[in-house]
Protein backbone atom coordinates (compact mmCIF):
# COMPACT_ATOMS: atom_id res chain seq x y z
CA UNK A 1 0.00 0.00 0.00
CA UNK A 2 3.03 2.08 0.96
CA UNK A 3 6.29 2.10 -0.23
CA UNK A 4 9.24 3.67 0.52
CA UNK A 5 12.04 3.20 -2.00
CA UNK A 6 15.95 4.87 -1.04
CA UNK A 7 14.20 7.66 0.89
CA UNK A 8 17.07 10.22 2.45
CA UNK A 9 16.77 12.90 4.33
CA UNK A 10 19.41 15.77 5.23
CA UNK A 11 19.23 18.42 7.53
CA UNK A 12 21.87 20.53 6.90
CA UNK A 13 24.88 18.40 5.86
CA UNK A 14 23.65 15.91 8.28
CA UNK A 15 21.63 12.79 7.48
CA UNK A 16 18.90 11.86 9.64
CA UNK A 17 17.85 9.18 6.50
CA UNK A 18 20.17 7.31 4.66
CA UNK A 19 18.62 5.24 1.79
CA UNK A 20 15.57 4.07 3.71
CA UNK A 21 13.27 1.46 1.71
CA UNK A 22 10.47 0.01 3.26
CA UNK A 23 6.62 -1.11 2.54
CA UNK A 24 3.39 -0.81 4.48
CA UNK A 25 1.29 -4.06 3.10
CA UNK A 26 -2.55 -3.53 3.30
CA UNK A 27 -4.64 -4.98 5.62
CA UNK A 28 -1.57 -5.00 8.74
CA UNK A 29 -0.29 -3.62 11.48
CA UNK A 30 3.63 -2.49 10.43
CA UNK A 31 5.70 -1.02 13.43
CA UNK A 32 8.53 1.07 12.74
CA UNK A 33 10.72 0.84 16.48
CA UNK A 34 14.34 2.09 16.75
CA UNK A 35 16.10 3.44 19.33
CA UNK A 36 16.01 7.86 19.84
CA UNK A 37 17.29 9.57 17.25
CA UNK A 38 16.67 6.83 14.52
CA UNK A 39 15.11 9.00 12.43
CA UNK A 40 11.38 7.53 12.85
CA UNK A 41 10.12 10.99 13.44
CA UNK A 42 11.67 12.24 10.19
CA UNK A 43 10.42 9.44 8.46
CA UNK A 44 6.80 9.94 9.45
CA UNK A 45 7.67 13.61 8.61
CA UNK A 46 8.42 12.79 5.22
CA UNK A 47 5.70 10.15 4.47
CA UNK A 48 2.94 12.85 5.43
CA UNK A 49 4.10 15.79 3.82
CA UNK A 50 5.35 17.46 6.76
CA UNK A 51 8.58 18.21 4.53
CA UNK A 52 9.78 16.36 1.34
CA UNK A 53 12.66 13.78 1.49
CA UNK A 54 15.63 15.04 -0.02
CA UNK A 55 16.12 12.05 -2.14
CA UNK A 56 13.94 8.69 -2.99
CA UNK A 57 10.63 7.82 -3.72
CA UNK A 58 6.75 7.58 -2.13
CA UNK A 59 4.57 6.00 -3.29
CA UNK A 60 0.71 5.71 -1.96
CA UNK A 61 -1.83 3.04 -3.81
CA UNK A 62 0.89 3.93 -6.99
CA UNK A 63 1.11 7.52 -6.75
CA UNK A 64 4.08 9.25 -6.13
CA UNK A 65 3.54 11.40 -2.94
CA UNK A 66 6.84 12.46 -2.15
CA UNK A 67 7.01 16.18 -2.13
CA UNK A 68 3.23 16.64 -1.99
CA UNK A 69 2.21 19.33 0.84
CA UNK A 70 0.63 17.51 3.88
CA UNK A 71 -3.10 18.43 2.66
CA UNK A 72 -2.68 16.97 -0.14
CA UNK A 73 -1.69 13.64 1.12
CA UNK A 74 -4.18 13.89 4.10
CA UNK A 75 -6.74 14.14 1.45
CA UNK A 76 -4.95 10.84 -0.20
CA UNK A 77 -6.15 8.83 2.59
CA UNK A 78 -3.45 8.72 5.02
CA UNK A 79 -4.30 10.28 8.54
CA UNK A 80 -1.69 10.81 11.59
CA UNK A 81 -1.92 11.69 14.82
CA UNK A 82 1.18 12.92 16.59
CA UNK A 83 3.68 12.20 19.13
CA UNK A 84 3.61 15.41 21.12
CA UNK A 85 -0.56 15.85 21.41
CA UNK A 86 -1.32 18.50 18.74
CA UNK A 87 -5.19 18.84 20.02
CA UNK A 88 -6.83 22.40 19.74
CA UNK A 89 -7.21 23.13 23.66
CA UNK A 90 -10.22 25.59 22.94
CA UNK A 91 -12.27 23.29 20.90
CA UNK A 92 -14.72 20.95 22.43
CA UNK A 93 -13.70 17.39 22.34
CA UNK A 94 -16.24 16.85 19.98
CA UNK A 95 -15.26 19.59 17.11
CA UNK A 96 -11.91 18.27 17.78
CA UNK A 97 -12.77 15.05 16.39
CA UNK A 98 -15.40 16.65 13.91
CA UNK A 99 -11.57 18.66 12.38
CA UNK A 100 -10.72 14.91 11.22
CA UNK A 101 -13.54 15.31 8.88
CA UNK A 102 -12.12 18.49 7.15
CA UNK A 103 -10.26 16.09 4.53
CA UNK A 104 -13.66 15.00 3.19
CA UNK A 105 -14.16 19.04 1.61
CA UNK A 106 -16.98 19.12 -0.19
CA UNK A 107 -17.97 22.52 0.98
CA UNK A 108 -16.43 25.71 -0.23
CA UNK A 109 -16.44 29.14 2.18
CA UNK A 110 -18.71 30.87 0.21
CA UNK A 111 -21.26 27.55 0.24
CA UNK A 112 -20.62 27.91 4.03
CA UNK A 113 -21.34 31.36 4.64
CA UNK A 114 -24.84 30.71 2.83
CA UNK A 115 -25.57 28.06 5.34
CA UNK A 116 -27.21 26.11 2.34
CA UNK A 117 -29.27 23.61 3.90
CA UNK A 118 -27.67 20.90 1.77
CA UNK A 119 -24.46 21.45 3.92
CA UNK A 120 -26.84 21.09 6.99
CA UNK A 121 -27.74 17.52 6.14
CA UNK A 122 -23.98 16.84 6.11
CA UNK A 123 -22.96 18.96 9.33
CA UNK A 124 -25.42 16.50 10.29
CA UNK A 125 -24.13 13.36 8.88
CA UNK A 126 -20.78 14.68 10.09
CA UNK A 127 -21.25 14.43 13.52
CA UNK A 128 -23.06 11.58 13.52
CA UNK A 129 -19.95 9.92 12.01
CA UNK A 130 -17.76 12.00 15.03
CA UNK A 131 -20.21 10.24 17.87
CA UNK A 132 -19.67 7.47 16.92
CA UNK A 133 -15.81 7.55 16.63
CA UNK A 134 -16.22 9.08 20.36
CA UNK A 135 -17.82 6.27 21.35
CA UNK A 136 -15.88 3.45 20.09
CA UNK A 137 -13.10 5.42 22.33
CA UNK A 138 -15.79 6.07 25.51
CA UNK A 139 -15.24 10.12 24.68
CA UNK A 140 -18.94 10.41 23.91
CA UNK A 141 -19.66 11.89 27.78
CA UNK A 142 -17.31 14.33 27.30
CA UNK A 143 -18.00 15.73 23.70
CA UNK A 144 -18.80 19.07 24.82
CA UNK A 145 -15.33 19.45 26.83
CA UNK A 146 -12.87 21.65 25.82
CA UNK A 147 -10.76 19.51 25.44
CA UNK A 148 -7.82 21.44 27.64
CA UNK A 149 -8.92 20.11 30.88
CA UNK A 150 -9.03 16.55 29.74
CA UNK A 151 -6.86 14.04 31.07
CA UNK A 152 -3.84 12.90 29.36
CA UNK A 153 -5.40 9.62 28.47
CA UNK A 154 -8.36 10.74 27.20
CA UNK A 155 -6.58 13.62 25.09
CA UNK A 156 -4.51 10.69 23.40
CA UNK A 157 -7.86 9.02 22.71
CA UNK A 158 -9.20 12.09 21.35
CA UNK A 159 -6.56 12.42 18.75
CA UNK A 160 -7.06 8.72 17.75
CA UNK A 161 -10.44 9.24 17.87
CA UNK A 162 -9.72 12.44 15.05
CA UNK A 163 -7.41 10.55 12.94
CA UNK A 164 -10.26 7.47 12.37
CA UNK A 165 -12.84 9.46 12.08
CA UNK A 166 -11.65 10.31 8.29
CA UNK A 167 -11.85 6.53 7.80
CA UNK A 168 -8.20 6.65 6.52
CA UNK A 169 -6.64 4.23 4.36
CA UNK A 170 -3.24 4.14 6.32
CA UNK A 171 -3.01 5.37 9.42
CA UNK A 172 0.17 6.57 10.99
CA UNK A 173 0.25 6.40 14.68
CA UNK A 174 3.28 8.33 16.18
CA UNK A 175 4.00 7.04 19.49
CA UNK A 176 -0.07 6.43 20.54
CA UNK A 177 0.67 4.88 23.91
CA UNK A 178 4.03 7.49 25.18
CA UNK A 179 3.04 8.51 28.98
CA UNK A 180 0.35 6.18 29.46
CA UNK A 181 0.10 3.83 32.21
CA UNK A 182 0.08 0.07 31.79
CA UNK A 183 -3.76 -0.38 32.22
CA UNK A 184 -4.05 2.58 29.53
CA UNK A 185 -1.50 1.24 27.37
CA UNK A 186 -3.79 -2.53 27.15
CA UNK A 187 -6.60 -0.28 26.56
CA UNK A 188 -4.99 1.23 23.40
CA UNK A 189 -3.62 -2.28 22.42
CA UNK A 190 -6.94 -3.76 22.39
CA UNK A 191 -8.19 -0.73 20.38
CA UNK A 192 -5.41 -1.05 17.60
CA UNK A 193 -6.01 -4.71 17.74
CA UNK A 194 -9.72 -3.92 17.22
CA UNK A 195 -8.76 -1.40 13.96
CA UNK A 196 -6.69 -3.73 12.20
CA UNK A 197 -9.02 -6.64 12.67
CA UNK A 198 -11.98 -4.34 11.19
CA UNK A 199 -9.81 -3.89 7.97
CA UNK A 200 -7.15 -1.08 8.59
CA UNK A 201 -3.93 -0.87 7.87
CA UNK A 202 -1.86 0.80 10.06
CA UNK A 203 2.08 1.85 10.64
CA UNK A 204 3.02 2.55 14.46
CA UNK A 205 5.84 4.18 15.61
CA UNK A 206 6.73 2.86 19.34
CA UNK A 207 8.70 2.93 21.88
CA UNK A 208 6.66 0.25 23.81
CA UNK A 209 8.28 -3.30 22.90
CA UNK A 210 5.74 -5.11 24.31
CA UNK A 211 2.88 -3.62 22.84
CA UNK A 212 5.11 -3.78 19.38
CA UNK A 213 5.57 -7.53 19.99
CA UNK A 214 1.99 -7.88 20.79
CA UNK A 215 0.58 -7.15 18.21
CA UNK A 216 2.58 -6.09 15.20
CA UNK A 217 2.50 -8.23 12.35
CA UNK A 218 5.77 -6.58 10.67
CA UNK A 219 8.27 -4.66 12.43
CA UNK A 220 10.84 -2.64 10.46
CA UNK A 221 14.16 -1.73 12.73
CA UNK A 222 15.66 1.65 11.77
CA UNK A 223 18.84 2.61 13.11
CA UNK A 224 21.03 5.71 12.77
CA UNK A 225 18.67 6.56 9.67
CA UNK A 226 19.33 3.32 8.29
CA UNK A 227 16.64 0.35 7.97
CA UNK A 228 18.33 -2.40 9.77
CA UNK A 229 15.99 -5.05 9.53
CA UNK A 230 12.61 -6.12 8.80
CA UNK A 231 10.66 -8.87 9.80
CA UNK A 232 7.92 -10.29 11.79
CA UNK A 233 7.96 -9.78 15.98
CA UNK A 234 9.90 -12.74 16.06
CA UNK A 235 12.06 -12.73 13.47
CA UNK A 236 13.58 -9.01 14.42
CA UNK A 237 13.59 -10.32 17.60
CA UNK A 238 16.42 -12.56 17.41
CA UNK A 239 18.36 -10.90 14.20
CA UNK A 240 21.64 -10.43 16.22
CA UNK A 241 21.64 -6.64 14.25
CA UNK A 242 18.75 -5.41 15.83
CA UNK A 243 19.88 -6.68 19.50
CA UNK A 244 23.16 -5.01 19.22
CA UNK A 245 21.08 -1.72 18.25
CA UNK A 246 18.14 -1.58 20.04
CA UNK A 247 17.12 -4.92 21.84
CA UNK A 248 20.24 -5.81 23.65
CA UNK A 249 20.76 -2.21 24.79
CA UNK A 250 17.08 -2.61 26.27
CA UNK A 251 17.88 -5.42 28.21
CA UNK A 252 21.02 -4.19 29.55
CA UNK A 253 19.34 -0.78 31.08
CA UNK A 254 15.56 -2.96 32.27
CA UNK B 1 -38.82 15.74 30.04
CA UNK B 2 -40.49 18.59 31.65
CA UNK B 3 -41.61 21.50 29.79
CA UNK B 4 -38.59 24.21 31.34
CA UNK B 5 -36.24 21.48 30.31
CA UNK B 6 -37.88 21.86 26.86
CA UNK B 7 -37.22 25.76 27.38
CA UNK B 8 -34.09 24.85 27.94
CA UNK B 9 -33.09 22.57 25.25
CA UNK B 10 -34.70 24.65 22.62
CA UNK B 11 -32.81 27.85 23.66
CA UNK B 12 -29.20 26.18 23.99
CA UNK B 13 -30.01 24.08 20.83
CA UNK B 14 -31.02 27.99 18.92
CA UNK B 15 -29.08 30.33 20.89
CA UNK B 16 -27.30 31.31 17.79
CA UNK B 17 -30.67 32.04 15.96
CA UNK B 18 -32.27 33.60 19.45
CA UNK B 19 -29.12 36.25 20.09
CA UNK B 20 -29.66 37.46 16.27
CA UNK B 21 -33.50 37.91 16.82
CA UNK B 22 -33.03 39.62 19.99
CA UNK B 23 -30.29 41.85 18.44
CA UNK B 24 -32.23 42.67 14.94
CA UNK B 25 -35.60 43.46 17.22
CA UNK B 26 -33.17 45.97 19.81
CA UNK B 27 -31.77 47.44 16.67
CA UNK B 28 -35.45 48.04 14.76
CA UNK B 29 -36.70 49.65 18.14
CA UNK B 30 -33.78 51.89 19.03
CA UNK B 31 -33.90 54.75 17.15
CA UNK B 32 -37.77 54.98 18.24
CA UNK B 33 -36.22 55.08 21.89
CA UNK B 34 -32.83 57.16 20.83
CA UNK B 35 -33.81 59.87 18.21
CA UNK B 36 -30.64 62.01 19.26
CA UNK B 37 -29.03 62.23 15.97
CA UNK B 38 -25.08 62.53 17.88
CA UNK B 39 -25.72 59.11 19.49
CA UNK B 40 -27.32 57.84 16.27
CA UNK B 41 -24.56 58.88 14.25
CA UNK B 42 -22.01 57.33 17.33
CA UNK B 43 -24.17 53.85 16.86
CA UNK B 44 -23.64 53.93 12.85
CA UNK B 45 -20.14 54.69 14.03
CA UNK B 46 -20.33 51.37 15.45
CA UNK B 47 -21.75 49.12 12.80
CA UNK B 48 -19.21 50.46 9.80
CA UNK B 49 -16.02 49.37 12.54
CA UNK B 50 -17.86 46.59 13.66
CA UNK B 51 -18.14 45.71 9.84
CA UNK B 52 -14.21 45.71 9.11
CA UNK B 53 -13.51 44.23 12.47
CA UNK B 54 -15.86 41.40 12.04
CA UNK B 55 -13.86 40.04 8.62
CA UNK B 56 -10.62 41.06 10.32
CA UNK B 57 -11.33 38.88 13.40
CA UNK B 58 -11.47 36.03 11.26
CA UNK B 59 -8.25 36.89 10.18
CA UNK B 60 -6.87 37.10 13.14
CA UNK B 61 -8.60 34.93 15.33
CA UNK B 62 -9.06 31.89 12.91
CA UNK B 63 -6.91 32.22 10.66
CA UNK B 64 -4.50 33.44 13.48
CA UNK B 65 -2.46 35.91 11.09
CA UNK B 66 -2.38 39.54 11.73
CA UNK B 67 -2.24 42.68 9.92
CA UNK B 68 -1.95 45.96 10.82
CA UNK B 69 -2.87 47.43 7.47
CA UNK B 70 -6.45 46.89 6.95
CA UNK B 71 -7.56 50.17 6.98
CA UNK B 72 -5.62 50.42 3.54
CA UNK B 73 -8.74 48.33 2.11
CA UNK B 74 -10.95 50.27 4.17
CA UNK B 75 -9.47 53.58 2.95
CA UNK B 76 -9.53 51.78 -0.70
CA UNK B 77 -13.46 51.22 -0.58
CA UNK B 78 -13.75 54.50 1.00
CA UNK B 79 -12.06 56.37 -1.68
CA UNK B 80 -12.69 53.80 -4.41
CA UNK B 81 -16.46 54.42 -3.87
CA UNK B 82 -15.89 58.59 -4.15
CA UNK B 83 -14.45 58.30 -7.26
CA UNK B 84 -16.45 56.11 -8.67
CA UNK B 85 -19.43 57.84 -8.17
CA UNK B 86 -18.30 61.53 -8.53
CA UNK B 87 -15.04 61.56 -11.07
CA UNK B 88 -16.51 58.28 -13.07
CA UNK B 89 -20.55 58.89 -12.40
CA UNK B 90 -21.06 55.50 -11.72
CA UNK B 91 -24.60 54.82 -9.33
CA UNK B 92 -23.35 54.03 -5.65
CA UNK B 93 -24.71 50.82 -5.37
CA UNK B 94 -22.77 49.49 -8.29
CA UNK B 95 -19.99 51.70 -7.65
CA UNK B 96 -19.98 49.84 -4.24
CA UNK B 97 -19.85 46.00 -5.36
CA UNK B 98 -17.36 46.75 -8.17
CA UNK B 99 -14.88 48.63 -5.70
CA UNK B 100 -15.12 45.53 -3.54
CA UNK B 101 -14.56 43.21 -5.75
CA UNK B 102 -11.71 45.44 -6.88
CA UNK B 103 -10.10 45.26 -3.81
CA UNK B 104 -10.58 41.81 -3.16
CA UNK B 105 -8.56 41.33 -6.29
CA UNK B 106 -5.89 43.67 -4.65
CA UNK B 107 -6.41 41.75 -1.59
CA UNK B 108 -5.58 38.42 -3.59
CA UNK B 109 -2.31 39.87 -5.40
CA UNK B 110 -1.31 41.52 -1.89
CA UNK B 111 -1.90 38.17 -0.42
CA UNK B 112 -0.40 35.65 -2.16
CA UNK B 113 3.34 36.68 -1.56
CA UNK B 114 2.44 37.89 1.41
CA UNK B 115 0.94 35.51 3.35
CA UNK B 116 4.22 32.85 2.83
CA UNK B 117 4.91 35.49 5.78
CA UNK B 118 4.03 35.52 9.66
CA UNK B 119 4.36 36.82 12.94
CA UNK B 120 6.07 39.71 12.71
CA UNK B 121 7.43 39.62 9.36
CA UNK B 122 3.43 39.93 8.26
CA UNK B 123 2.58 42.66 10.88
CA UNK B 124 5.67 44.53 9.26
CA UNK B 125 4.53 43.99 5.53
CA UNK B 126 0.99 44.56 6.17
CA UNK B 127 1.82 47.63 7.90
CA UNK B 128 3.69 48.70 4.68
CA UNK B 129 0.95 47.93 2.81
CA UNK B 130 -1.13 50.73 5.07
CA UNK B 131 1.89 52.76 4.37
CA UNK B 132 1.39 52.60 0.92
CA UNK B 133 -2.15 53.57 0.45
CA UNK B 134 -2.13 56.32 2.90
CA UNK B 135 0.75 57.73 0.92
CA UNK B 136 -1.23 57.46 -2.45
CA UNK B 137 -4.41 58.76 -0.89
CA UNK B 138 -1.99 61.57 0.65
CA UNK B 139 -0.11 62.65 -2.31
CA UNK B 140 -1.81 61.46 -5.80
CA UNK B 141 -3.72 64.88 -5.61
CA UNK B 142 -5.41 64.96 -8.93
CA UNK B 143 -7.41 61.73 -8.32
CA UNK B 144 -7.75 61.63 -4.30
CA UNK B 145 -8.08 65.41 -3.21
CA UNK B 146 -5.02 64.98 -1.60
CA UNK B 147 -4.81 66.11 2.35
CA UNK B 148 -7.69 68.32 1.70
CA UNK B 149 -10.19 64.77 1.59
CA UNK B 150 -12.76 63.73 -1.38
CA UNK B 151 -16.18 65.53 -0.84
CA UNK B 152 -19.57 65.41 -2.31
CA UNK B 153 -20.03 62.00 -2.61
CA UNK B 154 -23.20 61.15 -3.24
CA UNK B 155 -25.91 59.14 -0.52
CA UNK B 156 -27.18 55.81 -1.10
CA UNK B 157 -30.29 55.27 -1.96
CA UNK B 158 -33.08 52.85 -3.02
CA UNK B 159 -36.28 54.27 -5.17
CA UNK B 160 -37.54 57.34 -3.51
CA UNK B 161 -35.63 56.23 0.25
CA UNK B 162 -32.83 58.39 0.20
CA UNK B 163 -30.24 57.41 2.99
CA UNK B 164 -29.01 60.88 4.23
CA UNK B 165 -30.30 60.90 7.85
CA UNK B 166 -29.47 59.16 10.63
CA UNK B 167 -32.13 57.60 11.33
CA UNK B 168 -32.28 55.91 7.77
CA UNK B 169 -28.52 55.42 7.94
CA UNK B 170 -29.25 53.29 11.02
CA UNK B 171 -31.02 50.73 8.93
CA UNK B 172 -28.84 50.55 5.96
CA UNK B 173 -25.27 50.34 8.16
CA UNK B 174 -26.92 48.26 10.74
CA UNK B 175 -28.61 45.92 8.12
CA UNK B 176 -25.29 45.61 5.99
CA UNK B 177 -23.60 44.62 10.00
CA UNK B 178 -26.05 41.98 10.48
CA UNK B 179 -26.03 40.36 7.61
CA UNK B 180 -22.40 40.21 7.44
CA UNK B 181 -22.72 38.93 11.40
CA UNK B 182 -24.66 36.42 10.02
CA UNK B 183 -22.30 35.24 7.44
CA UNK B 184 -19.63 35.63 9.71
CA UNK B 185 -21.66 33.48 12.04
CA UNK B 186 -22.49 30.39 9.11
CA UNK B 187 -19.02 30.76 8.52
CA UNK B 188 -17.06 29.51 11.84
CA UNK B 189 -20.11 27.30 12.91
CA UNK B 190 -19.36 25.09 9.40
CA UNK B 191 -16.63 22.75 8.82
CA UNK B 192 -14.56 25.23 6.63
CA UNK B 193 -14.75 27.19 10.31
CA UNK B 194 -13.38 24.27 11.77
CA UNK B 195 -10.69 24.37 9.21
CA UNK B 196 -9.90 27.73 9.68
CA UNK B 197 -9.98 27.54 14.01
CA UNK B 198 -7.54 24.32 13.46
CA UNK B 199 -5.34 26.36 11.42
CA UNK B 200 -5.33 29.16 14.54
CA UNK B 201 -5.00 26.90 17.02
CA UNK B 202 -1.67 24.97 15.31
CA UNK B 203 -0.59 25.22 11.38
CA UNK B 204 0.86 22.06 11.26
CA UNK B 205 -2.14 20.03 12.69
CA UNK B 206 -4.46 21.81 10.19
CA UNK B 207 -1.96 20.94 7.71
CA UNK B 208 -2.37 17.42 8.31
CA UNK B 209 -6.15 17.29 8.69
CA UNK B 210 -6.61 18.03 5.17
CA UNK B 211 -6.78 22.02 5.76
CA UNK B 212 -4.56 23.70 3.17
CA UNK B 213 -3.52 26.19 5.06
CA UNK B 214 -2.12 28.87 2.36
CA UNK B 215 -5.15 28.96 0.58
CA UNK B 216 -7.15 29.46 3.56
CA UNK B 217 -5.11 32.30 4.52
CA UNK B 218 -5.27 33.90 1.40
CA UNK B 219 -9.22 33.40 1.04
CA UNK B 220 -9.58 34.98 4.37
CA UNK B 221 -7.22 37.71 3.81
CA UNK B 222 -9.47 38.50 0.64
CA UNK B 223 -12.74 38.11 2.31
CA UNK B 224 -11.56 40.23 5.41
CA UNK B 225 -9.82 42.96 2.72
CA UNK B 226 -14.11 43.26 1.02
CA UNK B 227 -15.38 43.29 4.37
CA UNK B 228 -13.72 46.50 4.86
CA UNK B 229 -13.78 47.93 1.61
CA UNK B 230 -17.71 48.03 1.94
CA UNK B 231 -17.73 49.10 5.14
CA UNK B 232 -15.20 52.05 3.61
CA UNK B 233 -17.73 52.29 0.71
CA UNK B 234 -20.39 52.68 3.46
CA UNK B 235 -18.61 55.42 5.28
CA UNK B 236 -17.95 57.51 2.03
CA UNK B 237 -21.42 57.21 1.09
CA UNK B 238 -22.90 58.25 4.74
CA UNK B 239 -20.11 61.15 5.53
CA UNK B 240 -19.97 62.23 1.93
CA UNK B 241 -16.58 63.32 2.75
CA UNK B 242 -13.45 61.42 3.46
CA UNK B 243 -9.84 62.31 4.41
CA UNK B 244 -6.72 60.36 3.99
CA UNK B 245 -6.09 60.62 8.17
CA UNK B 246 -9.36 58.12 8.78
CA UNK B 247 -7.35 55.64 7.05
CA UNK B 248 -3.76 55.80 8.38
CA UNK B 249 -1.79 53.45 10.12
CA UNK B 250 -3.71 54.07 13.65
CA UNK B 251 -6.88 53.39 12.33
CA UNK B 252 -5.44 49.22 11.64
CA UNK B 253 -4.10 49.46 15.12
CA UNK B 254 -7.30 50.67 16.44
CA UNK B 255 -9.35 47.92 14.24
CA UNK B 256 -6.74 45.34 15.70
CA UNK B 257 -7.47 46.52 19.36
CA UNK B 258 -10.96 45.99 18.86
CA UNK B 259 -10.26 42.41 17.70
CA UNK B 260 -8.13 42.02 20.65
CA UNK B 261 -11.28 43.75 22.96
CA UNK B 262 -13.57 41.16 21.03
CA UNK B 263 -11.70 38.67 22.22
CA UNK B 264 -9.77 36.45 19.10
CA UNK B 265 -12.34 34.15 16.70
CA UNK B 266 -14.96 35.04 18.81
CA UNK B 267 -18.11 36.87 16.42
CA UNK B 268 -20.09 38.16 18.73
CA UNK B 269 -17.17 39.82 20.41
CA UNK B 270 -16.17 41.53 17.39
CA UNK B 271 -19.19 44.21 17.58
CA UNK B 272 -18.25 44.52 21.06
CA UNK B 273 -15.05 45.37 20.77
CA UNK B 274 -16.06 48.16 18.07
CA UNK B 275 -19.21 49.66 20.15
CA UNK B 276 -16.34 49.47 23.09
CA UNK B 277 -13.51 51.41 21.59
CA UNK B 278 -15.83 53.46 19.43
CA UNK B 279 -17.82 54.88 22.53
CA UNK B 280 -14.98 55.10 25.13
CA UNK B 281 -13.76 59.07 24.36
CA UNK B 282 -17.63 59.45 25.02
CA UNK B 283 -17.60 58.34 28.24
CA UNK B 284 -14.53 59.38 29.45
CA UNK B 285 -13.31 62.96 27.97
CA UNK B 286 -9.83 62.47 28.85
CA UNK B 287 -9.22 59.51 26.47
CA UNK B 288 -9.80 62.25 23.83
CA UNK B 289 -6.82 63.82 24.27
CA UNK B 290 -4.52 61.05 25.55
CA UNK B 291 -6.34 58.03 22.73
CA UNK B 292 -3.17 56.33 21.30
CA UNK B 293 -1.95 56.56 25.09
CA UNK B 294 -5.12 54.77 26.25
CA UNK B 295 -5.29 52.65 23.22
CA UNK B 296 -2.46 51.01 23.53
CA UNK B 297 -2.58 50.51 27.40
CA UNK B 298 -5.77 48.63 26.99
CA UNK B 299 -3.82 46.57 24.36
CA UNK B 300 -0.82 45.81 26.33
CA UNK B 301 -3.25 45.02 29.22
CA UNK B 302 -5.65 42.66 27.77
CA UNK B 303 -2.86 40.49 25.59
CA UNK B 304 -1.06 40.36 29.41
CA UNK B 305 -3.43 39.00 31.20
CA UNK B 306 -6.14 36.90 28.63
CA UNK B 307 -4.10 36.55 25.51
CA UNK B 308 -7.18 35.08 23.85
CA UNK B 309 -9.08 38.66 23.84
CA UNK B 310 -11.11 40.17 26.73
CA UNK B 311 -14.52 38.27 25.56
CA UNK B 312 -13.11 34.93 24.22
CA UNK B 313 -10.62 35.22 27.26
CA UNK B 314 -13.49 35.64 30.03
CA UNK B 315 -15.65 32.87 28.23
CA UNK B 316 -13.27 30.08 27.74
CA UNK B 317 -12.72 30.31 31.31
CA UNK B 318 -16.32 30.26 32.00
CA UNK B 319 -16.35 27.42 30.21
CA UNK B 320 -12.86 25.88 31.56
CA UNK B 321 -13.91 26.18 35.01
CA UNK B 322 -17.68 24.57 33.90
CA UNK B 323 -15.81 21.48 32.77
CA UNK B 324 -13.70 20.86 35.56
CA UNK B 325 -16.83 21.65 37.98
CA UNK B 326 -18.83 18.69 36.00
CA UNK B 327 -15.63 16.57 36.09
CA UNK B 328 -14.97 16.53 39.93
CA UNK B 329 -18.88 16.26 40.34
CA UNK B 330 -18.96 13.24 38.32
CA UNK B 331 -16.36 11.57 39.76
CA UNK B 332 -18.05 12.61 43.23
Amino acid sequence: MLRLDGVSKFFGGLPALQDVSLSVPAGHLTALIGPNGAGKSTLINCMTGVFPPSSGSIRFLDQEISGLPAHRVTRLGIHRTFQNLRLFPRLSVLDNVLTGLTCEGGESMLMAMLRLPYLRHRERRLRLKALEAMDRFGLADKAQWPAGVLAYGDKKRVELARAIVGSPKLLLLDEPVAGLNAEETAAVGDQLKNLRRAGHTILLVEHDMDLVMSIADLVVVLDSGRCIATGTAGEVRRNPLVLEAYLGRMEATA
Amino acid sequence: MTGRQNILYFITLHRTGLFVTLMAAGLIIFPYIEDNPYTLGLTNLIAINAIVVLGLNLFIGFAGQISLGHAAFFGLGAYGSGIATVTFGLAPWPAMFLVALLVGLIALLVGIPVLRLSGHYLAMATLGLNYVVHTILLQWDEVTGGPSGFAGIPSLSIGDLTFDDPVSRHYLLWGFAMACLLLCLNLVRSGVGRGLAALAGDETAAASLGVDTRAAKVKIFVLSAVLASLAGSLFAHCYQYVSPDTFGIFASTDFVIMVVIGGMGSIWGSVFGAAFLTLIPEWVEFFDTYKDFVHGGILVLVLMFLPQGLITGLTDMIRVRLALWRRDHAAA
